[in-house]
């Protein structure tokens, strides 16, 4: 072989194998957009704004077809009340569908209590939705495909599909499903997704008096939601089961789980 | 082989391919493993439309004040102007159609969701006036008093 011929063959071996393999890999618009889509639904829920009227579990009730008066919610409010001695005291009297109307306190068995107003330390409102988390345990566990995520990361559920076998339910660490009374399959909030990709707003957020709740693009960094999630303090409930959740809480407190 | 080995056998290929027909014809054909493969994409494309066509219920105030402009005004003046329509009218739905008249929820429950009393220092709870339903005038209404629109009673 003369010089001139190796040298060729040199230069043209290194130059191809430099090039990665990945790089000649024609892409499919769907399939960019599938891995990092120009929507991801998220929730911002502000604990200071909160004030217990309920009128977003009302709402969602109404919205979403889900029996008034059944034990069920799709979202609710949570109450903490943390005494100066150190208790932890929480309760949600029917998912807080008619608010919190009374200073009594439901701790179940052990019949409702009262705190002194005195003795109270910090006490707030949390309302509690869907996490619609990013790496969802519900879809994982889902055995015939009928929960499962769209591209813009709402988590629903089919219900022609559903054959009610509650892994989902179980699988959940949020406790945020349950089963239809009505339907009889699994149920659980969709972002109201019948409203947001039509433009809309959520049937919760819309109903809050006090902008407490809030949903948007986490992928538009103009987003009011994106821009609070970004260059707020910001919390997500659960983080150690490693679900992701995307909804994110101002003024969490690690008392609330 | 053995004609009693064939039977079973037999009978054993005829139920694959009748589950399999089954299957053929009960499964749709947009049901499938989608872009986020197996683990979280595996569901049938066609429900999202589904989704998507469920009906609202709820309209928002501006739908309100397409009719009902001066309503609407005189709420937004108020302290009152951050309780959205509906909240106490109920979903509009399609209203007028359907329903022809939207229920009011007068009742005392309705107001006290907010105005009852509580100490949350915590929370916005703490800057809403409060009464306890107990004591404040328990047997009445709220709105024979305070106008729902406009509920301080100094300015009415």
């Amino acid at each position: 072989m003369k010089r001139r011929d190796f040298l060729k063959s040199t230069a043209v071996f290194v130059s191809g194998a430099a090039l990665s393999l990945s790089a000649l890999d024609i892409l499919e618009p769907g399939e960019v957009l599938a891995a990092n889509p120009e929507l991801r639904w998220g929730f911002l829920v502000d604990t200071y704004k909160c004030v217990g009227c309920g009128f977003c579990v009302k709402a969602c009730k109404l919205e979403n077809e889900i029996p008034l008066e059944a034990n069920v919610t799709r979202t609710w409010v949570e109450r903490y009340i943390m005494t100066k001695d150190g208790q932890v005291l929480m309760d949600t009297p029917k998912g807080a569908l008619n608010g919190f109307t009374t200073k009594l306190i439901d701790q179940n068995a052990d019949g409702m209590k009262k705190v002194a107003d005195e003795e109270i330390a910090q006490a707030f409102f949390v309302p509690k939705l869907c996490n619609h988390c990013t790496v969802p345990a519900c879809v994982q566990v889902c055995p015939v495909g009928a929960t499962y995520q769209t591209a813009d990361g709402a988590v629903l559920v089919d219900r022609t599909w559903c054959i009610g076998c509650g892994y989902c339910i179980m699988g959940c660490p949020y406790g945020v499903r349950f089963f239809h009374p009505v339907e009889h399959v699994a149920d659980k909030c969709t972002f109201c997704y019948h409203r947001i990709s039509n433009g809309g707003n959520t049937a919760c957020a819309q109903a809050c008096p006090f902008g407490a709740r809030r949903i948007g693009n986490l992928r538009d960094p103009r987003d009011p939601v994106a821009r609070a999630v970004l260059h707020q303090r910001v919390g997500i409930l659960r983080d150690e089961y490693g679900t992701k959740p995307n909804v994110y809480y101002i003024g969490l407190n690690e008392e609330v789980r | 082989m053995k004609n009693h080995v064939w039977r079973p056998l037999y009978v054993v290929i005829a139920l694959v391919v009748a589950i399999l027909l089954f299957r053929a014809i009960y499964v749709p054909k947009d049901f499938g493993v989608q872009e986020r493969g197996y683990t979280f994409g595996f569901h049938r494309l066609g429900n999202e439309q589904e989704w998507k066509a469920f009906p609202a219920k709820y309209k928002e105030s501006n739908y309100c004040n397409e009719c009902h402009e001066d309503k609407v005004g005189s709420l937004s003046a108020s302290q009152h102007a951050m309780i959205p329509c509906e909240n106490c009218h109920g979903p509009a739905l399609n209203h007028p159609e359907d329903p022809e008249k939207l229920a009011i929820d007068r009742s005392r429950d309705l107001c006290i969701r907010c105005h009852s009393a509580l100490v949350m220092p915590s929370s916005g709870r703490n800057n809403i006036p409060g009464i306890d339903p107990a004591t404040h005038n328990a047997e009445m209404g709220c709105s024979e008093c305070h106008n729902p629109h406009n509920p301080s009673l100094e300015e009415m």
